[in-house]
Formats: structure tokens, sequence, C-alpha cells
């Protein structure tokens, strides 16, 4: 008995020295000299200053300003709409969207009404992006983008289901290749430039067939940028 | 449902059959002795760690002995992590606590130590919102290594109770222990941590980034040692993850590649201590035996999921949704799921982390179609025995193969033998305790958290209806199995800030949780070992003609119907009531 808690109270402490010290420097001393870029976050610099990692979503969008004075909710995060010029990235259960710092779960079960109305409002915001003009509020609207969607059925399920991590870097190549309309149209580029872009940064499988081809949506945004037309 | 899809189920079967084999031949050298390629690094560290805990590693322990050790290093261990996490806000000069987080309540803390210990992890905690650098390595990670071969070497000893010739001695404790850590888990974390960095996790101590995106809006960004506990969490059945959503996040779990990864570094301890067994019987049959039982059956768990996951939920197909795959676009149940692991990547990973007791999930399970969530509850349901967790998975289905091996030897009257050795009233009650005990904690719990209003408060709002039933037994029934995967809605502690600050328990749900995953923990390891106690000592008698075979298809239906038997029997009146109903009806609560 006394020879095991004197063995017990020493292992502990050797132990929580090798496997917790020890280890997680020697991981971190190896990445950071092999990958730098890697370990520390892929991060994405834009004049020289830090605007995201290539890896984590961003909610695209910019503060709405009324009356001068940018608007902030009663939880002081920034009431924003989305930028109409940017692919916009997957709904997202974080508050405010996209935040890296503290991610969530939707949890949102599959036969609930919560549920139904999450999805439902997410397929309105999504036909909204689409919608020429401004979507009324019975959800009708008299000007679509050429050949964007027009009803539920035809919006992609990654538009309309939230991401398991709130920050999901990607979209479907459907969704992208829906949101191109617009894209093109707002930003009076040709159609095909914009659909190359979207190919050159969509990733394959791992291995060619585990997991799903995704459209990286700040790379994409970022080069979008960078290829002129009407900013 | 696609043709990529249905490939990535059995690629990975397969691949995972090919790890195991060779790493259950290594894994039976470390513990039988011999000479392992890793001798002359690692034989240094060992014996220094012998002289300094002052062990005699070549000491037997008889199964009361062995037990103490284990008992009372378990305890040292929960001390010490309590101790961490309760102080966390002192240790901000050691730079590991950036962000300045706050030590944890003592509810949850009790409830987060006490999952660490058994192997569970289960997440009251959010990790990038409670969490330091410090906790996760220092407190967390270690708990990832040693939590996993306190069970590994329970399963050891129970190997040698049963094949064991002379004597009661079931090997030493510190042996085992030091054995499994340093010459199976830290060689295979430490390149499975590089080889996440390789492929896009983070690894660094940096203060989380802050700053402006391109359309100005602020972002701050989490940051830390990511990759060096993924590892551990995956390869030891662990799975609390270093961030809340676990390996949903992209830095836990960057792409397609990493997703199949990581399942395998789930699934290869537990598939290959299945060969390792065959071997250390002297008959390789009966490893294959039992791994052909749980690989059926998890096999069948991965295609109902898949199937269910890829048709779509009720709600979206009311929402208008057209939940068929088109032309890039994954279709099925995306909700709560990565694009980048679409839905055979999602339903295949959340298979394999709730057959084991790891309990990670790169998706959000109480967003899966109650047939597809049914799978996680049924895998549990099946008490850790398909696969299971490191060293439990083996211990558990060892006592389901005794018992299978007592019905069969009932069936045909004779008096049961397992290996040459008799099993006998002592040996069947103590397995029928073992196989029990889990389960009994399960129930109990849950009805206690549902009948009374402190734990129903830990519900989640949106979850209506059979939801909030199906939370609250996957609750007791994920801890009692200490697997830690959950219905994330169910909550057991508010935190209106990030840092702890100003943040409550839920008294009952942590409690009743931690004393829960204790039970269903020590209670079936000691009955395991009492197991092996009892086996050691018998005389091994040669087998007849009239000897059941335990190594051949037959037994393999056996096994199986007996593990269905007792799940079935145990769970199927709580399932209906819950994740059954929902898969039975497109109506919405």
């Amino acid at each position: 008995m006394r020879k095991d808690i004197i063995t017990s109270a020493i292992g502990i402490l050797v132990l929580t020295l090798v496997f917790g010290i020890l280890y997680p420097l020697l991981v971190t001393g190896i990445s950071q000299v092999a990958f730098p870029g890697n370990a520390n976050g892929q991060k994405v610099y834009l004049h020289g200053k830090l605007v995201g990692s290539k890896i984590i979503g961003q909610n695209f969008a910019y503060q709405v300003v009324k009356k001068g004075k940018p608007q902030v909710d009663k939880n002081g995060n920034p009431v924003t709409n989305p930028y109409l010029k940017y692919f916009q990235t997957r709904p997202s259960a974080t508050t405010p969207p996209d935040n890296p710092a503290s991610t969530t779960f939707s949890n949102l079960g599959p036969n609930n009404t919560a549920t139904l109305q999450a999805i439902q409002s997410n397929i309105q915001s999504y036909l909204g992006l689409n919608c020429a003009t401004t979507l009324t509020s019975k959800g009708t609207c008299s000007q679509w983008y050429d050949h964007a969607v027009t009803s539920a059925a035809q919006v992609p399920v990654d538009a309309a289901d939230t991401s398991a991590s709130g920050i999901d870097p990607d979209i479907s190549v459907a969704d992208a290749d829906i949101q191109a309309y617009r894209i093109s149209a707002l930003r009076r580029l040709p159609r095909s430039s914009v659909l190359n872009l979207v190919s050159k940064y969509t990733h394959d499988r791992g291995l060619g067939f585990s997991g799903e081809p995704g459209v990286n949506v700040l790379q994409l945004n970022l080069a979008l940028d960078q290829l002129g037309g009407n900013r | 449902m696609t043709f990529l899809g249905w490939l990535t189920i059995f690629a990975f079967a397969a691949i995972l059959t090919a790890v195991a084999i060779p790493l259950g031949r290594y894994m039976a050298a470390v513990y039988t002795g011999e000479r392992t390629f890793l001798d002359p690094i690692m034989g240094r560290p060992e014996r220094f760690l012998y002289r300094v805990m002052r062990v005699d590693a070549e000491r037997g322990q008889d199964w009361k002995g062995y037990a103490k050790s284990l008992i009372i290093f378990s305890l040292a261990g929960w001390i010490l992590l309590y101790f961490i996490l309760r102080t966390q806000g002192l240790w901000n000069w050691t730079g590991l606590n950036p962000q300045h987080f706050h030590s944890g309540t003592w509810d949850v803390t009790f409830n987060t130590t006490s999952s660490f210990l058994t192997n569970t992890n289960w997440q009251y905690y959010g990790g990038e919102t409670t969490m330091s650098y410090f906790s996760q390595m220092a407190g967390l990670t270690v708990q990832n290594f040693l939590s996993a071969a306190v069970g590994i070497a329970t399963a050891v000893a129970l190997i040698r109770g049963i094949i064991g010739r002379s004597g009661k001695s079931l090997g030493n404790f510190w042996h085992d222990l030091v054995r499994t850590t340093l010459y199976v888990l830290l060689p295979i974390s430490l390149v499975a941590a590089i080889v996440l960095v390789f492929q896009g996790s983070i690894q660094n101590f940096s203060h989380y980034l802050s700053f402006n995106t391109i359309t100005h809006l602020p972002q701050q960004i989490a940051m830390g040692p990511v990759a060096s506990q993924e590892a551990i969490k995956m390869l030891g059945t662990n799975g609390g993850g270093f961030f809340n959503v676990n390996s949903a996040h992209p830095f836990e779990n960057p792409s397609g590649f990493t997703n199949l990864f990581e399942m395998l570094l789930v699934l290869a301890i537990p598939a290959a201590l299945i060969f390792m067994y065959g071997r250390m019987t002297g008959n390789r049959r009966q490893g294959y035996a039992i791994y052909g039982t749980v690989m059926l059956m998890f096999l069948c768990g991965a295609a109902v999921a898949y199937v269910a996951e890829a048709h779509g939920s009720p709600a979206q197909h009311a929402a208008g949704l057209h939940t068929q795959v088109l032309h890039g676009s994954t279709g099925g149940n995306l909700e709560g799921k990565e694009q980048r692991f679409g839905i055979a990547g999602s339903a295949l990973f959340d298979v394999v982390t709730t057959v084991t007791s790891c309990g990670a999930v790169n998706s959000a399970l109480e967003s899966f179609t109650g047939i597809g969530g049914a799978v996680p509850f049924a895998n549990l349901s099946a008490s850790e025995v398909i696969f299971g967790g490191v060293g439990t998975g083996l211990y558990s289905i060892l006592l389901y193969v005794l018992l299978a091996v007592f019905i069969g030897g009932l069936m045909v009257g004779r008096t049961p033998e397992y290996l040459g050795k008799k099993i006998e009233a002592r040996e069947i009650k103590l397995t029928a305790l073992g196989i029990l005990i889990t389960p009994l904690a399960a129930l109990v719990a849950t009805a206690a958290a549902t009948a009374s209003k402190a734990g129903r408060a830990s519900i989640s709002t949106a979850a209506t209806g059979p939801q909030g039933f199906s939370e609250s037994l996957y609750a007791y029934l994920s801890q009692a199995n200490n697997n830690g995967s959950a219905f994330a809605g169910y909550t057991g502690y508010i935190q209106p800030n990030p840092g702890n600050l100003g943040a409550h328990g839920l008294k009952l749900a942590d409690l009743l949780g931690g004393f829960t995953m204790m039970f269903a923990r020590y209670a079936p390891i000691l009955f395991a070992l009492a197991v092996a106690g009892a086996l050691a000592g018998k005389k091994v008698s040669p087998a007849g003609l009239g000897t059941m075979r335990t190594d051949n298809p037959t037994f393999v239906v056996l096994l199986i119907g007996v593990i269905v038997l007792v799940g079935a029997l145990t769970f199927f009146p709580a399932l209906l009531l819950g994740p059954i109903v929902q898969g039975l009806t497109v109506h919405l609560y």
C-alpha cells in the first residue's frame, strides 16, 4: 500500500513531465522547423497585414452603418450584411458567425421545428443573395441574376445546412457555381474567368476518395480581388 | 450515396486490418518481453523510470496487487489533474495561459477530471474558451496517455490470467504501464502528430490571433499545441477535443486525408490488441474469430449510418431541400457536417469513434437523422465491445466470450471450457457483474436525470419531443461507456464569457456524470481483474472431441448473438423512446 502510494506520487509527476511537457515541446520544435507555415495556422497576409487563416472560414460581410454609426446588436456584436461581391461561406452557429475563438455545433435535431426554421431562414438568405433586386418580405424577387437559383429545391445542401465547426472554410462546387453568376454580374467579369478561379481553389478528396471536394472561399475571394473588374 | 462513399468504408476496413496485424505482432513482443526494434532507444528511459518510481518491474502481482496499484495510481492522477485545472489561473507565469483564462468551477472540474481519468473525455468544458495551453498539455494530454495505458494494462492482465499456466501472477502493473506508454503510445503519437502538422494542423504556443478580415470585420482565431494532443486523443481512444467542436475544427482535422488518418489512429490499437490476443494464446484463430465478430458488427453499423445520413432528415425535406447527390453537391443530411468530410466521411468517423471509447466527433451527432443517430446509440448499447476503447474493448469482449462459452456449454450440456480452462460459478458470476454494471449505471443515471427538474435543465431548448430524451439518454450512456461523444446540446456548464468568467456548472449533470464515469470505469476493471485472478491458477486440460471450439464461424455467430441479445434486452425500451421513434416518423416536434 505505502509503496504503491510512493510509486504513484513519483510516477504521476515524472510522467506529467514526460508526456505533458517534453512530448508537446518536442512536437512543437519539430513542427516549427519542418512545417512552420502549417504549425502557425497558415496565415494569410494582404498588403503586409494579417487577414485570416487559409483553412478557417470567414464571414464575408460588412458592418451596417446607420446615420454614420456602426450598428451593434444587444450583445455588442456587429450587425452585418453579406458583401455581395464576395463568395459567401456556409451558415454558422457561432456568435458572431464564423468565430474561431468560440466554436460550436448548431445541435439542431433531425425532427425539430427549430431545425426546419433554421434551414428555411438559410434558404431565404441564400435566395436573397442571388436576387438582383431585394427579396420582398414574402420571399419574392422581381429580378434574379441569370440562371441563379429561384427555389428551395435548387439550393445545395451545404448552403442550407449549418456547418459542424461553424468555421467551415469550404463550400461545395455546386454552391460556388451558383454564386459565380452573382459574382460575375456584380464584378462585371466573364463567368468563365470566375469559374477558372473556382476550379483553381477547389481541393480534391483525400487520396482521391476520402471526403468531398470543396472550394476554399477565402483564397477564392482574395484571388477575385486580384482579378480586377468592378471591385 | 456514392461509389466513393462506399469505397471509403471498405477501403478503411482493409487498411485498418493491414495496419493492425503487424502492430499486433509488435505489441505481443512488447508485453511478453521479447526484443523489439525500439529497445535500443527506449530501454534506457524505461529503466530510468523504474528506478525513479522505485519499482521492481520483474515482480509479479496477483490480481489484488495489480488492482491496488492501478487504483492508487489512478487516484494520484485524479488529484493532480483536479489541482491543475482548479489552479489554472495561477499558471500564467509559464506563458502557457496567453488568454489569461480563470480556473474552472469545482463542479465542472470534477466532471472533467473524472472524465479524463476514465478515458471518457466528456466535454462540458469548451476547449478554446476555458482551457489554457498548460491545462491542455500538462493536464489533459497526460491523462490521454495514462488512461489509455491503464486500459491496455488491464486487458494484458486479463490475457495473462486466461493463458497463465502457473501461479497467480498477472504480471506487473508498473511494467505494463511504462512499456505501453514508451513502446506503443509515445512513438506512434509522435509520428502521427508530425503527420497532422504536415497536413495542416497547428502546433504553437502563440496568443490567439486578432485581426480584421478582408471585409473589415474583427476575427479572433484560437491557437495552441493542437497536433500533439490530437494525435494521442485519437490513438488512445480518448476523444476530448482541443477545441469545442472537436475533430470538426479545421485545425484538428484539416482534410479528407487527415479524416481517414485519424480514424485509423482510433482503431489501430483496439484492432491490433485482438490480433495480439490471438498470438499470446498461441492460436491466432482465436484472434481472428473475435476480429471477424467485431468487424462484421462495425461494418453493419457504418452501412446503416451512411444510408440514413445520405437520405437526409425530415426537417430538410419539410423545408423543400433536395437531398440527392447532385453534380458538385454532397446531398444528404449536411446539417452539422463539414463540406470536406461529406456524408460518408462524417458517418464513418462517428461510427469509428462510438464503437471505440474515443468519442471524438467530426460532425454533430445531435443533428444525425433518427436512424443515423441510432447507430451510435447501438454501438454504445453493445458496451464497448465492437473494437472498444484501447484495452477496455478487449477485456470487455473477453467477458462476452466467456459468457458465450458458458451459454454454449449449457446448450450442449457440458461444463464450459475456454482455452482448456473450466469456466465455473465464480468466474461466470464475476463476468455477468462485469457485463451488467455499465448498462445499470447508464440506465439509473438517465432515469435520475430525466425524472428530476435539475436534470432536465441540461436539455437544450431546441430539443423538443423525443430529441430531449435522446440527449439525456445519450449523455449517460456515453459517460457510462466512457465514450465521451455527445448529443452536444445537453449542457452542464453555463459560460457567458470566455475564460470561465462568471460561469457556473449545472451541478446535477456534472456530479451525476462524474460519478457514473468513475463507477462504470473502475468496477468493470476490478471485475475483469478478478476474473483474471480466478482463471490464472486453473489447470489446463487438453481439448477433446466434445470441446466447443471458439475459433470458428459458429462461435462468431454465437458471440454476435450474445452481444446483440444483452444489448437489446437492456436498452431496447429506452432506445424506442428516443432515436427509433424519430427514425420511424417524418413528423416534426
